[in-house]
């Protein structure tokens, strides 16, 4: 078991209220992704679920049970954090074995345990060495042997990836990911990548000033933002937004389409701009296009459109496609 | 980052580093060389450096005229005792500050530093009278108490820095793994700060052992460690160099010895956190 129920949730750092109140809940065996750029309060959000902070006010249910004023040792949850955190004088071994230890495991069923999650992260041939004497992406199985082997009700990692190269990261998304197909424990992940969060979520909860700004499966925060902040977090490179003229004629003050729904051309469109910067990727061109009237467009072509900067391109959004917002920054 | 240092530069600075290494060693050897010598050849002028008739004889007459052994034990008593009591209050005040600091905490430790700032002798008559009166004056244990204050400051001072560097994630991930407030500072922290506890002990020890002001003016001869010992030969009445020299050398060889072996653990100790 591992539902999650955030009621009224609020926290106040001396003048500063990181989080005004939050109401959220997560189902047992949910893979939920709190996103937003940094300082918006995802992981003091965390941090309060996992009871290393004290709420201001409001309930954190755990299982049905209010553990609003239980300490982190009884809340049943394992966190990973995003330096490891790793004991730097035991060995790996210990390290995995620690909160069987705390929880008074026998030694029998101890090293069982430490064998098996040591066999599903890849960690045998290390066990007798200490953190110092791995690398990152090994340390950071470890943090998870050490989270995993007291088979928690759900798993808190906080931007357990962020130290990691990029090809790593991309390994170990898989990892967390295949793990908890496997498992099929709650985890609450926080990243400020929403490449992370489109590739791992069953939910994904977007964070902006301490307030939830849409809570929803990958693919509806992508086809359905429901603000302009959502929309422009969600998706890379950046959603456009057009505003004036050519957003009126849409009946909208401001109209957003994505890069990847812009047409591109060489020899007519909508609109007319010239290219200032040409990011060739291989399997994608991004073109960064000054137009006239319009300003900075993206769009996404083929991995062999012909262009380069200063040269004139047409562009033109898919109508079925396009995104239309209120005077206040709500989707239409 | 490696600079490109040349030959000529790397030959004048050892130059310098080594002359400097002399001079501050210079008075050590001279305080031991001269300790060898007779009464007559230590005031010889010009000074003789090493070609002088070696001799024993003031370490025999300084074992005769006075008990080595009853001050030594005093000194080990005194260094170690206010030390062991000054960490076991320390330990509990720096974790707090380190670890949960409040608004107050930075001041408070700039008022314990400035108490080392105030002339110790600005407290003596107080504190002699607060002695004297409740029958502290010349026994260990009021030695032991007046060390344990004057060293406090450091004590938490440095110990403070060290659990500073302690990352605050590891021991929320004890408290996460199910680790009680003991526990977690059995397994966690406690390994993890040894070194930095070993180094101030080590250092608070030395500072115990050479500390002169308070010992001699608050004992006389039971509790009087070996300051008081060396200090028992310089005397107005005549120039005892050779045997100043061999009492000096016979108190400073335990905590000289001490340091030496401890040099690596030392040097980390008060280096800890300069650079990170």
């Amino acid at each position: 078991m591992g539902s999650i129920t955030l009621q009224k949730v609020s926290k106040v750092f001396g003048e500063a209220k990181v989080i005004p109140s939050i109401d959220l809940d997560i189902k047992d065996g949910e893979f939920v992704v709190f996103v937003g750029p940094s300082g918006c309060g995802k992981s003091t959000l965390l941090r309060l679920i996992a009871g290393l902070e004290d709420v201001s006010g409001g309930n954190i249910v755990i299982d049905g049970k209010d553990a609003t004023e239980k300490a982190p040792s009884e809340r049943g949850l394992a966190m990973v954090f995003q330096s490891y955190a790793l004991y730097p004088h035991m060995s790996v071994r210990n390290n995995i074995a620690f909160p069987l230890k705390m929880a008074g495991v026998d030694k029998a069923e101890i090293d069982r345990k430490v064998a098996d999650a040591a066999r599903v992260l890849n960690l045998t041939d290390y066990l007798e060495r200490k953190p110092r004497q791995l690398s990152g992406g090994q340390r950071q199985r470890v943090a998870i042997g050490r989270a995993i082997v007291r088979q928690p009700s759900a798993f808190l990692f906080d931007e357990p990836l962020s130290n990691l190269d990029a090809a790593l990261r991309v390994n170990m998304r898989l990892e967390i990911s295949e793990l908890h197909q496997q498992l099929k424990t709650t985890m609450i992940y926080v990243t400020h990548d929403q490449v992370e969060a489109m590739t791992m979520a069953d939910k994904i909860v977007v964070l902006n000033r301490g307030n939830i700004e849409q809570v929803g499966s990958p693919l509806e925060l992508y086809h359905k933002p429901r603000n302009l902040f959502v929309a422009g977090f969600i998706g890379s490179p950046k959603m456009n937004f057009v505003k004036g003229q050519y957003a009126a004629q849409l009946g909208a003050p401001t109209i957003g389409v994505r890069p990847e729904h812009v047409l591109l051309s060489t020899e007519g469109g909508d609109w007319k701009g010239k290219v200032m910067v040409a990011e060739h990727l291989g399997a994608d061109t991004f073109l960064h296009v000054d137009v006239e009237g319009i300003d900075h467009v993206t769009a996404r072509g083929g991995g062999d459109f012909p262009a380069k900067a200063g040269d004139v391109v047409y562009l033109t959004p898919d109508k079925t496609r396009i995104h239309k917002f209120n005077e206040g920054g709500l989707a239409i | 980052m490696a600079r490109k240092v040349s030959t000529r530069r790397k030959v004048v600075m050892t130059a310098i580093a080594w002359t400097l290494g002399i001079l501050i060693f210079f008075p050590i050897l001279w305080t031991f060389l001269t300790s060898f010598k007779t009464e007559a050849d230590a005031i010889a002028s010009p000074p003789q450096f090493l070609f002088f008739h070696w001799t024993t004889e003031s370490y025999a007459e300084v074992q005769s005229r006075s008990n080595y052994l009853s001050h030594f034990m005093n000194s080990v008593i005194i260094s170690f005792g206010s030390t062991l009591i000054g960490l076991i209050i320390a330990i509990p005040a720096a974790w707090a500050m380190a670890f949960s600091p409040t608004k107050r905490t930075k001041d408070l430790l700039m008022w314990m530093l400035s108490t080392k700032m105030m002339p110790p002798v600005g407290a003596l008559i107080p504190i002699y009278l607060l002695f004297r009166n409740s029958g502290l004056l010349d026994s260990r244990f009021g030695l032991v108490i007046v060390l344990t204050l004057i060293n406090l400051p450091i004590i938490v001072w440095m110990l403070y820095t060290y659990f500073k560097e302690i990352p605050g994630e590891i021991l929320e991930a004890a408290r996460m793994d199910g680790a009680s407030l003991l526990k977690e500072i059995i397994y966690v922290l406690t390994p993890m700060a040894v070194p930095g506890i070993a180094s101030t002990l080590l250092l608070n020890i030395i500072l115990a052992w050479n500390e002169a002001f308070w010992t001699l003016n608050l004992s006389a001869s039971k509790a009087a460690p070996l300051t008081a010992f060396i200090a028992s030969y310089s005397s107005p009445e005549g120039l005892f160099y050779a045997k100043l020299s061999a009492a000096s050398t016979m108190a400073i060889a335990p905590i000289l010895i001490l340091g030496w072996f401890s040099q690596k653990q030392l040097v980390r100790g008060l280096t800890f956190g300069a650079v990170k």
